[in-house]
């Protein structure tokens, strides 16, 4: 069966209500836009979003946060996205913070087929609530659990149609680690070519934690904070 | 007094040639500027990129490009990149040789509270727990005291905290300080212009004065 899928649409088509995702990105940079824009399109909610960052208002997990589908973030940081923070306040939407760190190494867990592991990130504060705490070598570390996800969304620059991934700059970021945590991995790719195309040297995700693949139909890239050399302060 | 740039400045001082840096948001990002290029420092930036070189020019802007502040950046000679895993497992790891971190409150035995101000916006810590809790050596770049007069060196914070006991040295806009290991502040260096009862003055928590105290050089 071909992992290749023909857009957007159909690549997320069977994504459920009160399903979890995992959204690949940091920022704005890496982030899956086809699929965002597919799913605000298929509008089921409840959904579980897991990823580093909540978008801004329009753009990124914002436009699906705008239209109600999520009812959980998981995420490190979210501070750039006024209707998240509305939500948030009038208890529409529930938000897990979690170090970033602590995230990464979750979802690399869980694609790993770690249950568990021990981090020092967070202790003594009020991350290691309720959480399990033990000593090795005199430090303290916190029990944190491996994380999956019934659907993984990921953005690659270049994939083939075996589902080979390699990414761009810093829009690697998380989706490595999700791409192996999603129990279904969609991947949109800018250029898709044939198996055997891309330099088995370079590939960084290897196409078995792949199941389907797309050419991306958005490739926006908004760039949240354009800073050039004369804004900076000359040394 | 120092201003924000000063700080910065007198930061750069302590990084030692060849070593790997994380700068967090704010003066830490500053600090880059005062770093010479022949002290062959290589800059960590913790969403996936070692060898972070200076702001793009117009036309070298790439959007799949970015630091941790989310702003458009260049790669220094000799980058690479990775996934926030690997980027962790450099932190975490201890391979970094350096954390510089901004500070809300700082406390005499070094526990740090700089992500959460209860009943304001809610943001994250974003890569901060992690950077705190692995980092072999961290140095704090913050205002000693708050725009209301409030001292910010406590003998406990009273802000959610971001770690605990794992602060070495702090940068004001009045002094240089250590933290010792059995508790408090242990004043190294005062701003020109100001004497010590200015630094106590400013102080919440306990400050210990040695004979010789020195003013702040910034070439």
């Amino acid at each position: 069966m071909s992992k290749v899928f023909q857009n957007s649409d159909l690549a997320i088509a069977d994504v459920f209500e009160s399903a979890s995702i995992m959204l690949g990105g940091f920022g704005l940079c890496g982030i899956p836009e086809s699929c965002i824009a597919a799913l605000a399109r298929h509008g089921v909610s409840q959904l579980t979003c897991i990823s580093n960052n909540a978008g801004i208002d329009d753009f990124g997990i914002g436009i699906l946060l705008k239209a109600r589908q999520v009812k959980k973030m998981i995420s490190s940081y979210v501070g750039e996205n006024a209707e998240f923070e509305r939500q948030l306040l009038s208890g529409e939407l529930e938000v897990d913070l979690i170090p970033q760190g602590t995230l990464a190494e979750r979802i690399r867990a869980g694609g790993a087929g770690i249950p568990a592991f021990y981090t020092p990130a967070g202790v003594g504060t009020e991350v290691a609530k309720g959480k399990e705490i033990r000593e090795f070598n005199g430090k303290l570390y916190l029990l944190e659990y491996g994380l999956t996800a019934d659907f993984a969304f990921v953005k690659a620059w270049k994939g083939d149609t075996m589902g080979n991934l390699i990414y761009k700059g810093t829009a690697r970021n998380f989706n490595p680690m999700m791409a192996t945590a999603g129990k279904i991995t969609i991947a949109e790719v800018e250029e898709l070519v044939p198996a055997g195309t891309l330099d088995p040297n370079e590939i960084h995700t290897p196409g078995v934690f792949v199941q389907r693949i797309f050419i991306a139909d958005k490739n926006e890239k908004r760039i949240e904070h354009r800073t050039i050399q004369t804004e900076s302060h000359a040394g | 007094m120092l201003d924000k740039y000063q700080i910065a400045q007198r930061i750069a001082k302590e990084i030692k040639p060849g070593s790997y840096v994380n700068l967090g948001i704010g003066i830490p990002t500053l600090v880059a500027n005062y770093i010479p290029q022949s002290w062959n420092v290589t800059l960590q930036s913790e969403n996936g990129l070692l060898g972070m070189g200076p702001f793009p020019t117009e036309n070298e802007v790439d959007p799949d490009l970015i630091n941790a502040g989310k702003q458009t950046i260049t790669m220094s000679v000799g980058a690479s990149l990775f996934s926030s895993a690997d980027s962790f497992a450099m932190i975490r790891g201890g391979h970094i040789d350096l954390t510089i971190l901004g500070a809300m409150e700082v406390s005499e035995n070094g526990d740090i509270a700089n992500w959460k101000i209860p009943g304001k916006k809610v943001k994250g810590m974003g890569g901060a727990m992690d950077l705190v809790a692995s980092a072999k050596h961290i140095i704090v770049a913050m205002q000693h005291v708050s725009k209301d007069g409030k001292s910010k060196l406590l003998e406990e914070c009273t802000l959610p905290l971001t770690g605990i006991k794992c602060i070495q040295r702090i940068v004001t806009e009045l002094a240089v300080l250590d933290v010792l290991p059995e508790g408090g502040f242990k004043l190294l260096e005062i701003a020109p212009g100001h004497t010590v009862e200015d630094v106590k003055n400013a102080t919440e928590g306990k400050l210990i004065i040695p004979d010789n105290v020195l003013e702040i050089e910034l070439d």
